[in-house]
C-alpha cells in the first residue's frame, strides 16, 4: 500500500459518487472542492464508502483531512497499513 | 365554477409501461398492446409488473440520478417532456410563479426497504445507513427533485391521496391557479411502487395481487376470472394555466379542466363504497355544469380486484343509466395499476380522443363478469364515435378517497 494507491482508491470512490466529473485532470495538491463539483453530502459518501469497502473509519473531527488527494493519502495511509497488518 | 378563472392544459409529459410519449402511449392503447413484464421482487420471486424504460439520463446528470430517487427521475422526465410540448420559452418564465403539485400513493418505502436490506449486510449496524435517506424519503421528494432540476422557485409539494393521487395533483394545481397562488403549474401523479416489495406483499396477503401465466394478461378488470392488481410504475405531468394566460401567449390548448370532486367513503379502509363514488361523480358533473349524457368517455379506475370492479360498476350504472352515448373504458388492462400516476396516466391516454374520436377499450376480457356489464363498456377493440367533448376520469383509493375529474375539449360550449 502506497500513497499513490490510496489516491487511486479515493479517485475510484469519487468516480462512483460524482460520475459526471472528469477525474483525469485532478491535481493532488489542490482541494477537491476547488476543482470538482462536490458538496458536503459527497464527502459523507466518501467517508461511507471508505467504511463499507475498506473498513476504514474517519471520525467527524478528521473530515478536514480529506480535503485534497495528497491530504487523503497522508491521512489514510497509516490507517490502511494498520488495517493490513491486522 | 363560472366565476373562477378557467383552467386549461397546455402541456403533457408521461412515461407509462407501454410508452414514453403521448403519441406512443396512445398508439399502443388503440392497437391493444399491453406491456407488462415479469420482475424479481425482493423476498417474493417473480411477479408481473409494469416497468417504464424512459431514458433517465435525457434530463438528468448521472450524479442527480445517483443521489435522487426513481420517482424523482420519473417526475423530472415527465415535467421536462411536458415543458417541451408546451411552447413555453422557459428562460423567460418567472420561476417564482411556477408551482409543482404531484400526486403520490406512497413515498419512501423503496428507499427504506433498500436501506434495511443494506444494513442487513453489515450486521444491522446503523452506521452503514445512508445519509441520503432523509432527502430521498421526505414526502415532497419527487416534486422537490423537479424544482431543483428545473430551477423552479415557486411552491412544490406532493399530494398523498392513495390511488386517487393523479387526479388530486391536477385538482390541487387548478385550485392554486384559481387562487392566484401561481401562474403556471406542473401537476399530475407519479409512482415508483414496483421497487418496494412491501406493496406486493401487502396486496398478495390481501388476496389482491394479480397473476397470469402471460404477464400481459395479468391485469384484466371486469373479466370474470380477474384475480387482482398488477403493480406498475409511471408518471404523467401536465402543465396547467389560466385560460387568459394561455391565450395571451398563444399556447397550444390541449383541453380544459371542467370540474372535479374529491370526497371520502368514511366506511372502510379498503372496500370501496359505490354510494360515495356515485356522489363524487355527480358532484363533479354539477360543478362542471354538465349532465351525465354530456360525458362521452368514462375512464374507469377499476383495478381488477374481485369486489372493487363491481363497486365502481354499481356506482357508474347509478349515474349513467340512460346515457347510450357514454362509453366506458379502462387503461389499467394495458399498463397495470400505476398507483399515484394511475389517474393522471389514464386521463392522458384518453385525451387524444378529443381530436381523433377513437375510444380505446378495456382489454383482456375473455369472459365478461356479468356484475361488471355496462352498456357503454368498450371491450377488447377500440371504437370510433361521432364526437368526444368530455371525459370523466375516475380515480379511487384506500381509506375511501374518491376523485372524479372532468376534462372537456377546448372551444366546446
Amino acid at each position: 500500500m502506497t500513497k499513490e494507491t490510496i489516491k487511486q482508491v479515493v479517485l475510484d470512490i469519487i468516480s462512483d459518487i460524482a460520475p459526471d466529473e472528469d477525474l483525469s485532470v485532478v491535481k493532488p495538491e489542490v482541494r477537491l472542492r476547488d476543482q470538482l463539483s462536490l458538496d458536503s453530502m459527497d464527502f459523507l459518501d466518501i467517508v461511507m464508502e471508505l467504511r463499507k469497502k475498506h473498513g476504514i473509519e474517519v471520525p467527524e473531527a478528521d473530515y478536514v483531512q480529506l480535503a485534497s488527494l495528497d491530504s487523503c493519502a497522508d491521512y489514510l495511509l497509516p490507517k490502511f497499513l494498520a488495517k493490513a497488518s491486522k | 365554477m363560472s366565476s373562477k378563472p378557467r383552467i386549461v392544459i397546455t402541456g403533457l409529459g408521461l412515461t407509462a409501461p407501454n410508452g414514453n410519449s403521448l403519441p406512443e402511449f396512445r398508439a399502443n392503447l388503440l392497437a391493444g398492446k399491453a406491456r407488462i413484464a415479469e420482475i424479481e421482487v425482493r423476498h417474493m420471486g417473480k411477479h408481473p409488473a409494469g416497468v417504464c424504460d424512459f431514458d433517465e439520463a435525457k434530463w438528468q446528470k448521472r450524479k442527480e440520478i445517483r443521489n435522487g430517487t426513481r420517482v424523482g427521475s420519473i417526475s423530472i422526465f415527465c415535467a421536462r417532456e411536458a415543458l417541451g410540448s408546451s411552447g413555453l420559452d422557459w428562460d423567460k418564465v418567472d420561476k417564482s410563479r411556477v408551482g409543482v403539485y404531484l400526486g403520490i400513493t406512497e413515498h419512501g418505502n423503496v428507499e427504506t426497504e433498500n436501506e434495511i436490506f443494506n444494513i442487513s449486510q453489515f450486521g444491522n449496524d446503523t452506521k452503514y445507513w445512508t445519509h441520503h435517506h432523509n432527502p430521498r424519503t421526505v414526502a415532497n421528494n419527487p416534486a422537490g427533485e423537479v424544482t431543483m432540476n428545473m430551477g423552479i422557485t415557486g411552491p412544490h409539494y406532493t399530494i398523498g391521496a392513495a390511488c386517487a393521487a393523479g387526479n388530486a395533483g391536477l385538482i390541487q394545481a387548478a385550485q392554486m391557479l384559481q387562487l392566484g397562488e401561481v401562474d403556471l403549474a406542473f401537476a399530475g401523479g407519479v409512482s415508483e411502487s414496483i421497487h418496494t416489495f412491501g406493496i406486493f406483499a401487502g396486496f398478495k396477503n390481501q388476496g389482491a395481487l394479480g397473476a397470469h401465466e402471460d404477464p400481459n394478461k395479468a391485469s384484466r378488470p371486469f373479466d370474470k376470472n380477474r384475480n387482482g392488481i398488477v403493480i406498475s410504475e409511471g408518471g404523467a405531468i401536465y402543465i396547467l394555466e389560466r385560460l387568459d394566460d394561455a391565450l395571451a401567449r398563444g399556447a397550444p390548448i390541449i383541453a380544459e379542466i371542467a370540474g372535479w370532486c374529491i370526497n371520502s367513503d368514511a366506511t372502510d379502509a379498503v372496500l370501496p363504497n359505490p354510494e360515495r363514488q356515485a356522489e363524487c361523480v355527480q358532484m363533479a358533473l354539477k360543478r362542471a355544469g354538465m349532465k351525465p349524457q354530456d360525458i362521452q368517455i368514462v375512464s374507469t379506475h377499476a383495478t381488477a380486484t374481485a369486489l372493487g370492479d363491481i363497486q365502481e360498476c354499481t356506482a357508474l350504472r347509478a349515474v349513467f343509466a340512460g346515457c347510450p352515448e357514454t362509453k366506458v373504458n379502462n387503461t389499467k388492462s394495458f399498463i397495470g395499476h400505476c398507483m399515484g400516476a394511475a389517474g393522471a396516466l389514464e386521463l392522458a391516454g384518453n385525451i387524444p380522443s378529443f381530436e381523433d374520436n377513437w375510444v380505446h377499450p378495456t382489454i383482456n376480457i375473455d369472459e365478461l363478469d356479468p356484475e361488471c356489464d355496462m352498456p357503454g363498456l368498450v371491450i377488447n377493440h377500440p371504437i370510433k364515435v361521432e364526437r368526444v367533448n368530455a371525459i370523466l376520469n375516475n380515480s379511487f383509493g384506500m381509506l375511501g378517497i374518491n376523485s372524479a375529474l372532468i376534462v372537456k375539449k377546448y372551444g366546446v360550449a
